[in-house]
Order: structure tokens, then C-alpha cells, then sequence
């Protein structure tokens, strides 16, 4: 089992007392597998994806990759995790601006330290960036952004990518063929995939689907 | 640890920020590298001159052997010297005095007995020993540094001069007889070096010689200690131009860190521990500040070397000290100045350091209003102020030495810097109420939003111009008393030198023939309360009794001083001994007498006494007694002067009329204070381009807030006047601000510092004129700083404003 997380809570803090956002989710993910998923606005699904992510902490319950809870971690320890297991695709895409398209897609694979020069290149090709890859990503479109973005998380090689809401800022012929292309890849590297979307035509590309609504899984 | 590829790749990406906005990178580097120059420049000259200090005890006392001296500070006769030595007692006789040669100038002397002198007073020359034949025989052989070794060269009626390189500037060394020769002391020496080896059985010292006594090496005159508070007081210019130079580190820093919050949670997200991206920072800012940290260091080395010569000139001038005038690179300036950069950058970053650790992995990631300051922020702000002002106002009411001097100065410039942010912000909400206009509105709102991204480089101009008033206040209320007091002590209109002491009686009567009145100016060096001084005598005249410039003064002070019954003392004298009025001076172990009055006496570093002109022959008829100042109507000074020049064939240096004295007093007072200019205007120059650079900076967050008011109406043209005019305001604020402050910073330096660094205390005087010329130049710099930014609003394509609303998220 790829992500196994059980009886997940996870509440924030407000000026009228904490707000619980997950009430108790369980969800797994197998290896390769490609899973939706879905729920209405502030239904916690960014949240859960985040937690998966070890970028924050659950309240109570467990969440484990590989076998591994991520909750008994600490900060290196998650930042490992994020480094070398995880890749996170946001919708706000999240590039280095600093850095060249290529250096961008290079990048989390040498935080990894598993830099390979012929999967980027082909990475390259195949997300159609290779005429791009010497400018900046403030110079690109939200489109080649994006692809930028999918294609940093894969040159990495992760087992689990977790995607929130990838082509929320895209128009719907690019957000599908980003899509398209991202799960591709995915397949071809046999990672897992937890998709968080808005959209029911996208979910319904994905093997499974899981809805969640009012902090619990349907 | 972290891994070397995950180091470069986390470096790599913070680096890149600074390759994609130069302009950042640049005010980073030259901001770090000014306040570097300068901290380093000063420690350089300041290395330099303790080197020459080191040098010059070396050369005096170098051995740590005691000495033999008379406890009232006269010479020892060589008779007791003779004495000493049948008594078993092993010493080497040395004798001390002042050489003036022909221009005034005047060398350290030091006589020493080749045979007997122990091997440290033996100079090394390079090629061995230096004590050879020439050194003792014939008319003798002089040895000096070469730069002394030049200015004597010219000196007529001198042995010659041979250069040595180990000998400390300003210091001459010669066989014991030629010493005592030029300095026309036969038959006596200074002290006697206590040798090693002392046999056992020898007389007690109290039974053979008892008016001598032991003195440890170090009891002499440390000419390091003495310069020590005016060190303090460039180290203080220093670490202020280092400050000023800081805040456009810190604003930068600050800047970059907000700008790169995003890819700080990005690298995070992507797998970089907390730990790690600390780690990644700090190696960050480390490069920074060795590449700056070294530039600085290079631009430190250029401005010591072109202040040393000015430094060098104040030091002779108000100390006496020679320092060589070149400046050398020594490891211990580079490693201080390398660790001075890295601690500023750590100083400067330090907050965003902190904020970049604690930044929470999760929070939204655009930017926050850049160094915003909430209400709450802005009083603690006052109060902080406040109580350092509070601090300062006590330790200069209660506190006393330099060094509290020093902090209650500092004290005052913070908190002062600190009450800006605050007292602004209060008076922009003021017009914004009472703004009528809907523009006009707008424009007080704008300016209280950009008061905090601004708040640190208006600080760095505060205390650039506050000092910059503080110090040409304090130069000009001393130029002022200065040339008031030289008016005052320079009455006559002739001062004359015989060639020797036979010439000496000639010419007095001779003059006294033919001018209105003659007043012998005779000195000595002696100990007055124990301590080395100088006694002058002073004629019974109208001219003193008009003119002297007496500080405090008993009833009858010219008729007690003139019957010998009461001395006159220098402000230096009453300071550094803590006496006045009511008090006694013992005169060289001869004579006690009442203090009548204490005179000012500005630039001498000496302690000094008056007394009549008959009681002085009384107590030294062997002293040198050729100088006199001449009265007689001004119109016929110069005349005169030719007449007595060419009838006792005198060298030109020899009779000078008082308008030459005062021009060359002027002068050298001018160039006394060169090295205080030159800071100020750094100083000045650093503040400036603090102010450009903060400008230029915020000019690209601007675009989000002038968009939304370019679109309803208000052309880019004038949007841009708009910011220039705001930056001239806050410039005419922040000098409003400045003057007051300057003035108590000019108060703090002539009533605190000044007395303690020096010895004397200088009315304040008020400059306006030079104020309004200082907050032109700042109006200018404020205008020229806002141009570039506000040049390209103006310019600005409205696609790029359009930008602003179809990014904004």
C-alpha cells in the first residue's frame, strides 16, 4: 500500500473556537494507481492532499506511505519524504522564478539526488517545452507553466504525486491536454496519483474516485 | 548535514534571485562594501598609527628596565651618575629633550651612551650594528626614520643624518654628548637605564642619590594612551558610517527575503528541511559578505591612505604624535574587516533570517506589505525611543569618562532614529483628516503606506545629516572660539627669536628702542604638580591684562601674578588635575603657589603655567631666554621686522609677524579637522544612496497600488510628479527632524566629549546658513534619488499596468 490513512481529523483554529475540516478520513492509495478526488469548496481536500504531503500535521489518526506514519516523522524527516517519495503539482503552479525553465525542471530531481539528463530531455519533449527552455516563467503562459510544473515533479521520479486542483488556471482544451499528458507520464512511471479536482469530467479519467464532503469520505 | 547536490541545487535557486535582479544585487554589494571601507578604512589608520606608537616606545623604552629619576622631574647631574657607579650600581645614562630645528618643527631627541646602552636601545639598521665610530666620533652622527631623516636634512648647524628604518618617526637618536650638545644640557642626563645583573652588594639608592628614584618602564609617557580618545572618536565615525551603510544592507535583504518568500516555501514544499534552508540562507549571506567584505576592504584601504596624511597632520597638531604616513596591509586589518562584513550582513539579516526559519510551510504565499508597521509596532517604536532618550539625557547629566560619552551620543542617534517612523506616521494621518481634496487625500494615505518601506533608509539620513549638523556645528563653534582666541593670546604684532642666548640681551634692547613695548615669552619644560608641563613666563603688560583669555579669574589676578605672588593656569592643566581657583601648583619641586586664574588655551596638548617674568628667571636662570613678542603699531610692523632681520642677520623663520602665525594656526586647525569632513560627507553619500536604493526598490512593488488609481483617471505624468514630490516631502521632514537632533548631538561633543577627550570646553554657536545649504544638498539627493523611479512611471507601457489586475490573485 502506497497511502493507507486512517481515521484522519484535522481542525483549524478560528476566533470562534477550532473549525474541524477532516472528521475522521480514511483513504488509501495503491502503487500506480490514479485516484480523483473531489468535494465541494473548503471541504478539506486540499487539506488532506497537504497532510498526505507531510506538509502539515493531523490532529489525530495516521497516515502512512509505504508503510511508514508520516505523523511520527519530524521536519527532516517529512522534508526527505517531500524530496524523495512525494512530488506536488499546485494550481498555482509554484516555479523557481529565478530559474530557467530547464533549471526549474531540473530542480527537484537534484534536491532528490537523482538528477537523470535523458528523462528530463525526454520530459522535455514530450510537455513541448523544448523551445522554452531557456526562458524564465514569468515569460511563458499559464499553460507552459503548468507543464513546467508536471514536469519538475516527474523528472524527480516520485512514487506518489499529489496534484491540487493542476488546470484550475488553465482554459478547458489546455487543462486537458495537460492532463492528458500528466497522467501518461504518470502511468509510464508507475506512480501513484491522488488528484484533487472540482471537475467531474476529469475525475471520470481516473480509475477511482473519492468524494468528500463535510470532512468525512462518502 | 547536508548533501553537497541538494546544497548546490537549493543554492543554486537562491542565488539565481540575485542574477535576475542585478540592480539588487548591486546596492547589496556596494552598501556592504561602503560600510565595510569605511569601518575598515578608520580601523586602518587607526592600526597604523598604534603601530607608530608601538614603534616609538620601542625606541624610548624598549627593554622593560627600570629607570633612575629625580622625583621632581629635573635633570640628573652627572656627578650622581659618576656616584651611582662606584657604588656598584649598573646603568646606562640616557638623556631626553625636544630639538627644534630651523621652521619650527620639532623632534624627540634621545641620547644614549653606546658603550653602556643596553642592546634593545641599539636600533638595527639592517646591515649591523649602527653605534660605529661616525656614531660617536667626530661631530657626531644623527639617526632617524627617513622620513624624519629629511625634514632634518635641511636643518642647518646639525651632525648628519643617517636613515634607519626601525627608528619610529619624529624621533631622533644620537651619542649621548652630541645630544646633550644640541640640546645645550651639559653635564647632566634624563635618567639612567637600570641595567641587568645588578650585583648584590651595592649602597642603597636612598643613602647615595636619595633625590632619585626607581621607575618602572611603563611609568612614562604613553603616547598611545593619550591619543587613545581620538581614536575612539574616528572608531566612532566608524561605526557610524558602518551603521548608515547597514541600514541599506538590511533594507535590501529585507527586500530580497519578502520577494523570495515564495521560493522559500517552494524549496520547502520540494524537500528542504527547515534546518537546511537555514543553513542554505546563511551560506548565502557568507558569500555575500566575503565578496563585499573583501571590495570593502580594498575601498577601506583606499580611503586610509587618503586620509593618513591629514590624520597624521592632526595628531602632530594636537598631540605631538608622529605617525608614518603611509598605510600597510596587515593580516589582522583583513581578517577584521572580512569579520566585520560577515557580522553586519548577520546584523542586517538577522530578522529575515529568523523570519525565513519560522516561516510556516503552508501560509499564502504572496507577499506581505514589505516591512508594514502596525499602530501597536509604531508604539513600542516611541516608547522604545523614548527611553533611550531618557538613557542618553542621564548618562550625560551623571556619567563620566569618554567611553559613556561616547554611549549617551549613540543613545541619543538611535533613539532619535527611532522616534521617525512614528512621528510621521502621526503627522501624514494628521493632513490626510484635514485634506480636503480627493487626491490630495489620497496622496497623504499613499505616503503613510510607504513610510515603513522607507522608514530605514530616512533613518540613515537622519543620523547622516543629524551628525553632519552635530559635527560642522561643533567645527564651526571651535573655529569661531579659535579664531576669537588667537585674536585674544597673538597680540603682538612681532614675535622674535634671538640666534643664541648672547644675541639674546641685544636685541631686546635694541628693541626696546624702537617698538612700544618688548614681552619676553620664555619657556621650560618642567613638572607642574608632579606632572610634565611647561612653565612660561609673562610680562606685566596691558597686553595680557586686556587681552588674555581668562576663563576664571580672582580679584587683583594680574597684580598678584605680576608680584609673584599667584600662577595662571590652562584649561588643561585645571581639567586633567581637577584643580582651579583656591587651589596650588608645585613649580618643579621649587615653588608652590596660589592658582589665580585658568586661561583657555585650544590645540595645546600640553598642561601649562604662567608666571611673572622676574620669579621665572628667579627659579631657572639657566634656561633658554631668547624669545620675545614685539608691540608697535601695526602699520609698522613690517618694517621693523626687515630692519631686525637684516641688523642680527636672523633667519626668516626666526622673527614672524602674527598675521603669518595666524594664517598658519588656521591652517593647521583646517586640516585638523579635513578627516571629520571627509567622513561627514561619506557618511552623507552612503545616506544618500541608501535613500536611491530603497526608492528604486520600492518603486517595483508600486505597480499594485498605483494601477487601481491610474485606472480611474490619474495620468501616469502625474503619478510620477506625484512621487517625486513625496519623496521631497519626506526629505524635508526627515531634515526638520535632523537639526535638532544635530544640535544636541553638537551639545553632547562640546560639552561632554570634547572635555573629556581633549581637556577644554567650547561655547556652542549656531549656523543656520550651513543647515539650509545641508538640507539643499539632501533635497537634492532626495529630488535625483526619486527621478529614476518616478522617470519610469512616467513611462511606464499601460500593458504593464493592465498586468497588474489580470495577475493580481
Amino acid at each position: 500500500m502506497l497511502v493507507r490513512a486512517q481515521q484522519v481529523h484535522k481542525s483549524f483554529a478560528t476566533s470562534d473556537g477550532p473549525l474541524p475540516v477532516l472528521r475522521g478520513v480514511d483513504l488509501s492509495v495503491e502503487a500506480g494507481e490514479r485516484v480523483a478526488l473531489t468535494g465541494e469548496s473548503g471541504s478539506g481536500k486540499s487539506t488532506l492532499l497537504y497532510l498526505i504531503a507531510g506538509l502539515d500535521g493531523v490532529d489525530s489518526g495516521t497516515i502512512e506511505i509505504d508503510g511508514k506514519d508520516i505523523a511520527a516523522l519530524d521536519d527532516a524527516g517529512r522534508a526527505e519524504l517531500r524530496r524523495t517519495r512525494v512530488g506536488i503539482i499546485f494550481q498555482q503552479f509554484n516555479l523557481i522564478p529565478s530559474l530557467t525553465v530547464k533549471d526549474n525542471l531540473r530542480f527537484h530531481a537534484r534536491l532528490a539526488g537523482r538528477e537523470d539528463a535523458a528523462w528530463t530531455d525526454q520530459l522535455t519533449q514530450r510537455l513541448g517545452l523544448t523551445d522554452f527552455i531557456k526562458r524564465y516563467p514569468e515569460q511563458l503562459s499559464g499553460g507552459q507553466q503548468q507543464r513546467v510544473a508536471i514536469g519538475r515533479t516527474l523528472a524527480a521520479k516520485p512514487a506518489l504525486v499529489l496534484a491540487d486542483e493542476p488546470t484550475g488556471n488553465l482554459d478547458e482544451e489546455t487543462g486537458d491536454a495537460v492532463i492528458a499528458l500528466m497522467l501518461d507520464l504518470v502511468k509510464e512511471n508507475d506512480a501513484g496519483l491522488l488528484m484533487v479536482t472540482h471537475s467531474n469530467r476529469l475525475a471520470a479519467t481516473m480509475e477511482r474516485q473519492v468524494h468528500l464532503s463535510a470532512g468525512k469520505l462518502a | 548535514m547536508i548533501a553537497l547536490p541538494r546544497l548546490k541545487a537549493a543554492l543554486s535557486a537562491l542565488l539565481s534571485h540575485w542574477w535576475r535582479h542585478p540592480g539588487q544585487l548591486a546596492t547589496l554589494v556596494i552598501g556592504l562594501s561602503l560600510a565595510t571601507a569605511l569601518w575598515s578604512g578608520v580601523q586602518a589608520i587607526n592600526a597604523e598609527a598604534r603601530a607608530s606608537y608601538a614603534k616609538a616606545e620601542q625606541t624610548l623604552a624598549p627593554d622593560g628596565l627600570d629607570r633612575l629619576r629625580r622625583s621632581d622631574g629635573q635633570p640628573i647631574a652627572l656627578a650622581t651618575y659618576v656616584t651611582l657607579q662606584k657604588a656598584g650600581w649598573r646603568t646606562s645614562p640616557v638623556i631626553r629633550g625636544t630639538l627644534r630645528v630651523e621652521g619650527g618643527e620639532r623632534f624627540d631627541l634621545l641620547g644614549v651612551e653606546p658603550v653602556t646602552a643596553p642592546q634593545s636601545l641599539a636600533p638595527t639598521a639592517g646591515e649591523g650594528e649602527v653605534f660605529d665610530a661616525n656614531f660617536v666620533g667626530g661631530q657626531g652622527l644623527l639617526l632617524a626614520h627617513p622620513d624624519t631623516a629629511d625634514q632634518l636634512k635641511a636643518a642647518p648647524n646639525l651632525p648628519p643624518v643617517r636613515p634607519v628604518e626601525t627608528i619610529a618617526p619624529g624621533i631622533v637618536v644620537a651619542d649621548i654628548g652630541v645630544a646633550a650638545r644640541l640640546l645645550d644640557k651639559p653635564n647632566t642626563v634624563t635618567e639612567l637605564v637600570l641595567l641587568p645583573n645588578q650585583p648584590s652588594a651595592r649602597s642603597p639608592l636612598s643613602e647615595i642619590a636619595p633625590q632619585l628614584e626607581r621607575q618602572s618602564a611603563d611609568a612614562g609617557n604613553d603616547i598611545g594612551r593619550l591619543t587613545d580618545s581620538f581614536h575612539l572618536n574616528l572608531t566612532a565615525f566608524g561605526l557610524l558610517s558602518f551603521a548608515v551603510g547597514l541600514f541599506i544592507v538590511h533594507g535590501t535583504i529585507g527586500l530580497a527575503f519578502e520577494q523570495r518568500r515564495g521560493v522559500f516555501r517552494t524549496l520547502r514544499v520540494l524537500g528542504l528541511s527547515a534546518r537546511e534552508m537555514t543553513v542554505v540562507t546563511v551560506l548565502e549571506l557568507l558569500t555575500f559578505a566575503l565578496v563585499a567584505g573583501t571590495l570593502g576592504i580594498i575601498l577601506g584601504y583606499l580611503i586610509a591612505s587618503f586620509l593618513l596624511p591629514d590624520v597624521a597632520a592632526t595628531l602632530r597638531g594636537l598631540y605631538g604624535a608622529t605617525i608614518e604616513g603611509t598605510v600597510t596591509l596587515r593580516p589582522q586589518w583583513w581578517a577584521s574587516g572580512i569579520a566585520i562584513a560577515t557580522l553586519g550582513t548577520g546584523i542586517a539579516a538577522a530578522g529575515a533570517l529568523w523570519r525565513t526559519h519560522r516561516l510556516p510551510i503552508l501560509a499564502a504565499a504572496q507577499p506581505r506589505a514589505w516591512a508594514m508597521l502596525s499602530s501597536r509596532t509604531l508604539g513600542w517604536q516611541m516608547g522604545a525611543a523614548i527611553l533611550l532618550l531618557i538613557t542618553a539625557v542621564g548618562l550625560m547629566v551623571w556619567g563620566r569618562g569618554l567611553v559613556l560619552g561616547f554611549l549617551a551620543l549613540a543613545l541619543l542617534l538611535v533613539g532619535a532614529a527611532l522616534t521617525l517612523p512614528p512621528i510621521f506616521a502621526a503627522l501624514l494621518a494628521r493632513f490626510q483628516t484635514i485634506a480636503s481634496g480627493v487626491k490630495t487625500q489620497w496622496f497623504w494615505a499613499d505616503t503613510r503606506q510607504q513610510v515603513p518601506g522607507l522608514s530605514l533608509a530616512l533613518m540613515a539620513l537622519l543620523l547622516a545629516l543629524a551628525a553632519n549638523i552635530g559635527v560642522s556645528t561643533m567645527v564651526g563653534s571651535f573655529r569661531t572660539t579659535f579664531v576669537g582666541w588667537l585674536d585674544q593670546r597673538l597680540a603682538a604684532e612681532i614675535y622674535v627669536s634671538a640666534n643664541d642666548a648672547e644675541q639674546a640681551p641685544k636685541l631686546r634692547a635694541y628693541l626696546e628702542d624702537n617698538a612700544d613695548a618688548v614681552l619676553p615669552i620664555w619657556d621650560v619644560e618642567t613638572t607642574l604638580n608632579g606632572v610634565p608641563g611647561q612653565l612660561y613666563s609673562m610680562a606685566d603688560h596691558a597686553t595680557y591684562r586686556n587681552n588674555w583669555p581668562l576663563l576664571q579669574a580672582t580679584d587683583n589676578v594680574w597684580d598678584r601674578v605680576a608680584a609673584g605672588a599667584a600662577v595662571l593656569i590652562n584649561e588643561q592643566l585645571s581639567r586633567r588635575q581637577d584643580i582651579g581657583l583656591g587651589d596650588s601648583v608645585d613649580i618643579g619641586g621649587k615653588r608652590t603657589l596660589p592658582i589665580a586664574g585658568v586661561y583657555s588655551d585650544y590645540g595645546n596638548p600640553a598642561q601649562q603655567a604662567l608666571i611673572s617674568v622676574p620669579l621665572w628667571v628667579e627659579l631657572y636662570p639657566q634656561a633658554d631666554r631668547t624669545r620675545f613678542g614685539v608691540r608697535i603699531d601695526p602699520e609698522e610692523a613690517a618694517a621693523l621686522k626687515e630692519d631686525v632681520q637684516q641688523r642680527f642677520d636672523l633667519p626668516a623663520d626666526r622673527i614672524v609677524e602674527q598675521a603669518k602665525i595666524k594664517e598658519i594656526s588656521l591652517k593647521v586647525f583646517e586640516r585638523t579637522f579635513s578627516v571629520t569632513d571627509a567622513l561627514n560627507i561619506l557618511t552623507l553619500a552612503v545616506a544618500g544612496f541608501a535613500i536611491f536604493t530603497s526608492l528604486l526598490t520600492l518603486s517595483t512593488m508600486r505597480l499594485p497600488q498605483l494601477a487601481p488609481v491610474w485606472s480611474l483617471g490619474i495620468t501616469r505624468r502625474e503619478l510620477a510628479w506625484l512621487e517625486l514630490a513625496r519623496a521631497l516631502i519626506l526629505a524635508i521632514f526627515t531634515i526638520a527632524l535632523a537639526v535638532p537632533v544635530g544640535i544636541a548631538l553638537a551639545w553632547v561633543l562640546l560639552a561632554v566629549i570634547n572635555v573629556e577627550a581633549f581637556g577644554w570646553r567650547l561655547p556652542l554657536t549656531l549656523f543656520p546658513t550651513d543647515w539650509l545649504r545641508l538640507a539643499l544638498f539632501a533635497l537634492i539627493a532626495a529630488a535625483l534619488a526619486a527621478a529614476i523611479p518616478a522617470r519610469r512611471l512616467a513611462r511606464i507601457a499601460p500593458a504593464n499596468l493592465v498586468k497588474v489586475f489580470t495577475h493580481e490573485r
